[in-house]
């Protein structure tokens, strides 16, 4: 294999499962794509200090509001602020939020799944049952409670936002451990005397891995959205600190008035990338689970 | 089945007990109840309040003297604007059950043609373009949308047309003081209605679509398409008809998750349902709305998810137990 070159250097069927995965990654051009713009948005967003033509939060009162031009490439809004500027700083709360959401649900989503899943059935009873629970009481009111009275900071948004999102992974990867921790290496291992524990982290996590990424991909996509939603019905961040969704709620009241160019910026960011998530993780869905591959 | 029907509702009972002790609960430890009559005059109203919902109590007992009311109809009273809590929700809980039937029976249809369409025409130009279109109605903020929509479809579209008002009304679901069924009524349902399932229309036609090419592929459709069944027939009569069972189980279930949809959309077109209520409520700490809000939510996701359940016994055979 390895003295091949150019177009015949295809890893085979016994290429390290990394690269393999890579290479199926790779021949996913959307989900490619996606990757990109994902990445150019959050480079663009982390060096907001550096890239942004403007302080963002610096009005110009004797200006006001203009339609996009070329000194003010979005527009500035009703203080003479300029959007693009925001926008890119803005991006730094929104992502941050996303990935906090989707880690922290993440980890707590395994971790309920896997002891749910590996630790029989009482346990496992109780476990999902206390998931059902989750799963019926109603999310955005909650939410909404929540941060009334705890505080708005992004902290407490992050914390509410994945207290609403793990059980989704939670049941996806019971699922998994449910039907893994009946195969021949487990019992292997329990064979030879491996506590629970071990098998849990070193046999059952790593065979999860494909479901969990994708779910955590879902639910960075799915905290963008909510943490917008919440901006909108006024539980965002508190200014000066300004997220996609606070802008987007902000441009409400300029509907159906000659500034409603307002309402696009900060709207197709997020559609962006919510976008490419989705796009990564169907990707990576295809990566990690190869039968459903579109042929 | 009578049985069965009669074991999975059993089943909700002890599920909706301790859901709505949770959000009572939820609700007691965040929005202090006794807020409003704090500000009275009267130094023996707090106490006595307090008494009424036995506040020193443990919650459990709370919830039971709340439980006990509530089965007796009494909900309370606003703090907000003095109107039992029952009759708000009453009115609230029509409004937005209007939204949600005409949102699902929309979002139904929308949802089955395209995933059919989609489906027969896999892989062609509409097939590609109607997947772009779901995936951009997945990756998009609802209440984004629904500006988005005023702003084009009621605002700019009445512009260029040069009309005198808006094609689609967007405050309120009559305008004036109207009310009934009435080509008003309609116009002003078009963008609420959108804003609220454009996200469960992309989902469901995906999954549709999905369901209808796994069944397309199956061999007893080869075997009809043999047999010489015509094709309309064979769309329609043999596959359609198994390929919409997955889909009616995920709309029970996602007829539950519409209620955060709801208060997003009644928000921006204005529309008094349980969604603006509840905002309204919250703003002011309104504890007696909120409680029964929670609970009365709580109750509507459960009995989705039954219904859910049991559509999936009547339609699937194999499901059902003897």
């Amino acid at each position: 294999m390895s003295t091949g070159h150019g177009a015949d250097r295809r890893p085979g069927p016994s290429a390290p499962p990394g690269r393999r995965a890579l290479r199926r990654f790779v021949r996913r051009r959307p989900a490619v794509v996606a990757l990109v713009v994902l990445v150019l948005l959050a480079a663009a967003c982390a060096a907001a200090p550096w890239l942004a033509p403007y302080p963002p939060n610096r009005q110009d009162l004797l200006l006001g509001p203009v339609p996009p031009n070329r000194s003010h490439w979005l527009g500035t809004d009703e203080l003479g602020r300029d959007q693009l500027s925001r926008i890119l700083h803005a991006g730094r709360i929104s992502l941050s939020i996303g990935l906090a959401v989707g880690a922290l649900s993440t980890a707590v989503g395994t971790a309920v799944g896997a002891v749910a899943g590996y630790a029989g059935r009482r346990v496992d009873q109780a476990l999902m049952r206390v998931t059902d629970l989750f799963l019926v009481l109603p999310g955005i009111a909650i939410l909404a409670i929540a941060l009334e009275r705890l505080g708005r900071s992004p902290a407490v948004i992050v914390l509410v936002l994945a207290g609403l999102f793990w059980m989704y992974v939670a049941r996806v990867v019971r699922a998994e451990v449910l039907s893994l921790r009946e195969r021949e290496f487990v019992e292997a291992a329990r064979a030879v005397g491996a506590s629970g524990t071990r098998i849990v982290v070193r046999h059952l996590l790593p065979n999860v891995v494909g479901v969990v990424v994708v779910n955590a991909a879902l639910a960075v996509a799915a905290a963008i959205i909510a943490e917008s939603t919440l901006s909108f019905l006024g539980f965002g961040v508190q200014p000066p600190a300004t997220s996609w969704g606070v802008m987007l709620a902000d441009a409400e009241g300029y509907v159906a008035t000659p500034q409603a160019y307002l309402l696009y910026g900060p709207g197709v960011a997020i559609l962006l990338t919510v976008l490419s998530v989705n796009f990564v993780g169907d990707g990576l869905r295809e990566v990690f689970d190869p039968r459903t591959a579109p042929r | 089945m009578l049985t069965f029907v009669a074991r999975r509702a059993l089943a909700a009972v002890p599920v909706l007990l301790v859901a709505s002790f949770l959000s009572f609960w939820f609700v007691r430890v965040t929005v202090d109840p006794t807020a409003k009559v704090r500000q009275s005059r009267d130094p023996q109203a707090v106490a006595r309040l307090r008494e009424r919902l036995r506040l020193d109590e443990p919650v459990v007992v709370q919830y039971g003297v709340w439980v006990r009311d509530a089965l007796r109809g009494d909900l309370g009273t606003s703090e907000r604007t003095g109107e039992p809590v029952s009759r708000m929700l009453r009115r609230a809980l029509w409004t937005t059950t209007q939204l949600l039937l005409w949102g699902t029976a929309a979002a139904a249809l929308v949802a089955v043609a395209v995933g059919v369409y989609s489906a027969l025409r896999a892989g062609g130009v509409a097939d590609h373009l109607l997947t772009t279109l779901a995936f951009l109605g997945l990756a998009m903020p609802p209440f984004w949308f629904g500006l988005l929509a005023i702003q084009i479809l009621a605002v700019d579209l009445t512009r260029w047309l040069g009309l005198s008002e808006p094609l689609f009304g967007f405050v309120g679901l009559h305008s004036g003081d109207g009310s009934g069924f009435t080509l008003d009524y309609l116009r002003h349902l078009v963008l609420p209605v959108m804003t609220l399932t454009v996200g469960i229309v992309a989902e469901w036609s995906r999954f549709q679509r999905a369901s209808m090419v796994e069944v397309l592929a199956a061999p007893y459709i080869r075997t009809a398409r043999a047999k010489g069944v015509p094709r309309s027939r064979l769309v329609v009569r043999h596959a359609l008809r198994n390929a919409l069972l997955p889909l009616v189980t995920v709309m029970a279930l996602d007829v539950g998750l519409l209620f955060g949809g709801v208060i997003v959309t009644e928000q921006i077109f204005s529309i008094p349902g349980m969604g603006r209520l509840f905002v309204e409520s919250l703003r002011v700490g309104d504890a007696p709305v909120l409680v029964a809000w929670t609970v009365v939510t709580a109750a509507f996701v459960i009995a989705a998810n039954l219904v859910a359940d049991l559509a999936y016994g009547f339609l699937d055979p194999r499901v059902r137990p003897r």
